[in-house]
């Protein structure tokens, strides 16, 4: 047996007893000065916001502190925090898809009460974005965010390739038509044929990029720009989660195979799990002469010395057979619930839904969803791609927002990515096994699901 | 067993009587007993709290409906549905089948390409050290950065990868991706856990080469037998367990890669390289099925520990032998 008479002077006990008090018994050491900590993704709205914020601080003496994580873990990082009620974030950019989940576990505080005594009204933001962030249940009065990025799905190209009259008769002559960005998707594949291979000033150039990424969203986000344009439908309208015949439509199947098609002829080798910034590579790099991305990163990509300026254009998400629509982005800002410092939270929220905020806010590189902005006479002026984004941010639909979109959503990827990537089975076979996916996961939601 | 001895205050000459009784009744407080556990309440403390209530908590939560996402539903006992739903669904199946065939691939790779080199290395010759360094440094870095420098290099337009092959086979640099093809994929993960953990193979044999006694070669020599004879009449068979050891330590480690697959191409094209482990991240951290993502992970922990025992009840019936 080892002895340790050393231990038993009072004094070595004392100091052990010190350091495990150290080790177990520290909490936080000071009150710490008034702060808040807002979290978003890292990409380049997030800068316009920290130039936006310091506004804030100046106006109330708050300081802010931002955690901003990458798009790939954001959803992983930021869904965790709120699982396990931290205490990181006082503010929260939440994507669309987390408000179900978010009213219904109470993560965010509903900010009904909080909007109307501050007279802040929902009337004032552009529909869909009140739906899409703001609502739960949707189409309710219920408000657990306040719209604060307004974001769509849009398309960049190269207008200088475009406006050169060799290209031009090249086209005309392939296509009878002139060489115009697409309005509907056989436009843009044909568009995307001529350019595939083509050399252009002495480099190789590829058609288009669309979305394909596999592990978080990528390719649901890109697919369903199509799909819905097919006519995919999330549910029946009449019959709420009745899918079947609806998500696996003859329609949606041979919108699923355009993508498909698209994929096949009209992109970059090696596309095959690529989301927003492998698209603004290929475009940066001249690789691609027509992008679908974000609206979010048009500022940025405008600016651009070598794609940007006078070489790039926009245009709204072409239409389909059986409609028009693109997929929302964007994200609501809310109040965390498990935040000690709540008021000053809600007072940040306040700031922010002012009129002179939300338009510097634009103005830095962020979009506003306040109708005050965009629907100033002089907004489609504003930018090179303002009239794209609000003619897009009226045609806009979303995924599921249930609490259990993060299933859906995975679901999804899977079985679109097994048939546009992988090349396994057919469309018809890849919806169906999306429906029977779907109906398992709001059966265990306790969702009724009809089948017809 | 060392013992630390400190001299007794009692013993002091010039201590007074009441200061020998008080020290007395401290000893008689604190026994040794009493202090030796006191070191070894953090550890286990620590060890109960951070491994096995985890684990039976993670026992108990396999027999519920528990899904993060949805924890406002009441929270259901059902019983053995995970795993009835685990091992009756055939996507299941196919990720164990896609991450036996992984696991195989790589580590038969990884022993033959290890032991090769280990056999290479044996050997003194010019710059022995140095090409040693050289061989060992891939399984020195992370496999975050493996990935990510893996997918630099399979990229088919830029990666130096695509432009080799192409120098040998004629074949387009930018006509196939490694990374991406549903054929190429599976290979492509191989190559690249077998490109980082071969080194790691090659030292454990190589502790094995050192391991045979000079003088057995030598009567070999004595009698005549020929490299090749040696090889495998001495050198394969006393290093056999030192080679089962790696087999069973990259078995297990490749059981559960996740990272250098998940970066390197996220399970896809498809599924096409969803290893069990992407699945079982998938459904507790990103789909949130809990009690789902639970038993998936006990599933897996008994197939690996049951594996890992059968394994190494052969191991020292080798040894002994």
């Amino acid at each position: 047996m080892r002895t340790f008479n050393w231990l038993r002077s009072s004094t070595a006990t004392t100091v052990l007893g010190t350091a495990l008090l150290g080790i177990f018994g520290g909490g936080e050491a000071a009150a710490q000065g008034k702060q808040l900590t807002l979290c978003w993704a890292a990409w380049d709205p997030a800068n316009a916001l920290v130039e936006l914020g310091k506004d804030f601080t100046k106006q109330s003496g708050i300081e802010m502190k931002y955690e901003f994580v990458p798009w790939t873990s954001y959803a992983d990082r930021f869904l965790n925090e709120l699982n396990s009620h931290g205490k990181l974030c006082d503010l929260i950019i939440g994507d669309s898809q987390w408000i179900g989940g978010a009213a219904e576990n109470k993560w965010y505080v509903k900010l009904n009460d909080f909007f109307d005594k501050e007279k802040i009204s929902m009337d004032d933001f552009v529909p869909a974005t009140v739906v899409g962030y703001s609502q739960w249940p949707k189409n309710s009065p219920n408000y657990w965010a306040l719209p604060a990025m307004a974001d769509a799905v849009g398309w960049t190209y190269r207008k200088d390739w475009f406006s050169r009259p060799e290209i031009q008769s090249a086209f005309k002559a392939k296509y009878g038509r002139d060489l115009a960005p697409p309005k509907t998707y056989d436009e843009l594949k044909q568009v995307a044929e001529f350019f595939q291979g083509r050399e252009i000033d002495g480099k190789k150039v590829y058609g288009a990029y669309i979305f394909t990424e596999r592990g978080s969203e990528g390719i649901t986000m890109g697919v369903t720009n199509v799909l819905y344009n097919y006519g995919f439908s999330y549910d029946n309208p009449k019959k709420p989660y009745q899918m079947q015949s609806v998500v696996n439509s003859s329609e949606a199947a041979k919108g699923l195979e355009f993508y498909k098609e698209l994929y096949k002829c009209c992109t970059a080798p090696g596309m095959t799990n690529a989301y927003m910034q492998e698209g603004l590579d290929a475009f940066k790099s001249g690789q691609v002469a027509m992008q679908m991305n974000w609206f979010a990163f048009f500022p940025g990509l405008y600016k651009d010395p070598n794609v940007g300026g006078d070489k790039i254009g926009f245009f709204v998400n072409p239409a389909g057979p059986n409609g028009h629509f693109t997929q929302l982005g964007g994200q609501g800002i809310s109040v965390v619930a498990t935040s000690d410092r709540k008021d000053d939270a809600l007072a940040y929220i306040k700031w922010f839904a002012q009129p002179a905020v939300q338009q510097k806010w634009w103005q830095l590189g962020g979009y506003s969803a306040l109708k005050a902005v965009v629907d100033a006479p002089d907004f489609p002026k504003s930018a090179a791609f303002a009239p794209q984004f609000l003619e897009s941010m009226g045609i806009v639909k979303d995924f599921w927002a249930e609490p259990s979109y993060a299933q859906l959503l995975l679901d999804m990827q899977k079985r679109v990515h097994d048939y546009v990537v992988a090349d396994k089975g057919t469309a018809q076979q890849a919806l169906d096994l999306l429906v029977k996916d779907w109906t398992k996961v709001f059966k265990e939601q306790g969702k009724q699901v009809a089948s017809q | 067993m060392t013992t630390i001895l400190q001299p007794d205050d009692t013993m002091i000459p010039g201590v007074s009587e009441p200061a020998k009784s008080r020290a007395t009744r401290r000893v008689r407080g604190l026994s040794d007993r009493t202090i030796a556990w006191l070191f070894v309440a953090p550890t286990i403390a620590l060890l109960l709290a951070i491994n096995i209530f985890p684990l039976v908590w993670m026992i108990r939560l396999s027999f519920t409906s528990l899904n993060l996402s949805m924890s406002y539903l009441p929270l259901r006992f059902v019983g053995l549905d995970n795993f009835t739903d685990i091992l009756t669904d055939e996507d299941v199946w196919f990720r164990l089948q896609t991450t036996a065939q992984f696991v195989i691939w790589s580590v038969a790779l990884q022993v033959v390409i290890g032991y090769g080199l280990a056999l290479l290395i044996n050997r003194q010759f010019r710059g022995h050290s140095f090409w040693t360094t050289i061989i060992l440094l891939p399984m020195m870095l992370s496999p975050a950065v493996v990935g990510n420098f893996w997918t630099l290099l399979l990229q088919p337009q830029i990666g130096p990868f695509n432009y080799l092959i192409s120098m040998f086979t004629g074949v387009p640099p930018s006509s196939f991706s490694m990374t991406g093809q549903v054929s190429l994929a599976p290979w492509t993960i191989v190559l690249v856990d077998t490109w980082m953990w071969a080194p790691y193979v090659m030292l454990i044999c190589l502790a094995g080469l050192r391991s045979i006694p000079d003088y057995i070669y030598e009567a070999a020599e004595v009698d005549r037998a020929s490299a090749w004879r040696q090889f495998w009449s001495i050198t394969l068979p006393m290093t056999v367990p030192f080679l089962m050891l790696a087999v069973l330590f990259r078995a297990i480690e490749n059981f559960k890669m996740f990272d250098m697959v998940n970066l390197l191409t996220s399970g896809g094209p498809g599924s096409t390289t969803e290893l069990v482990s992407i699945t079982l991240k998938r459904a507790a951290f990103e789909k949130w099925r809990t009690g789902y993502s639970s038993a998936l992970a006990i599933i897996l922990f008994v197939t690996v520990f049951g594996a890992a025992n059968i394994y190494v009840k052969a191991l020292n019936k080798v040894k002994q032998r």
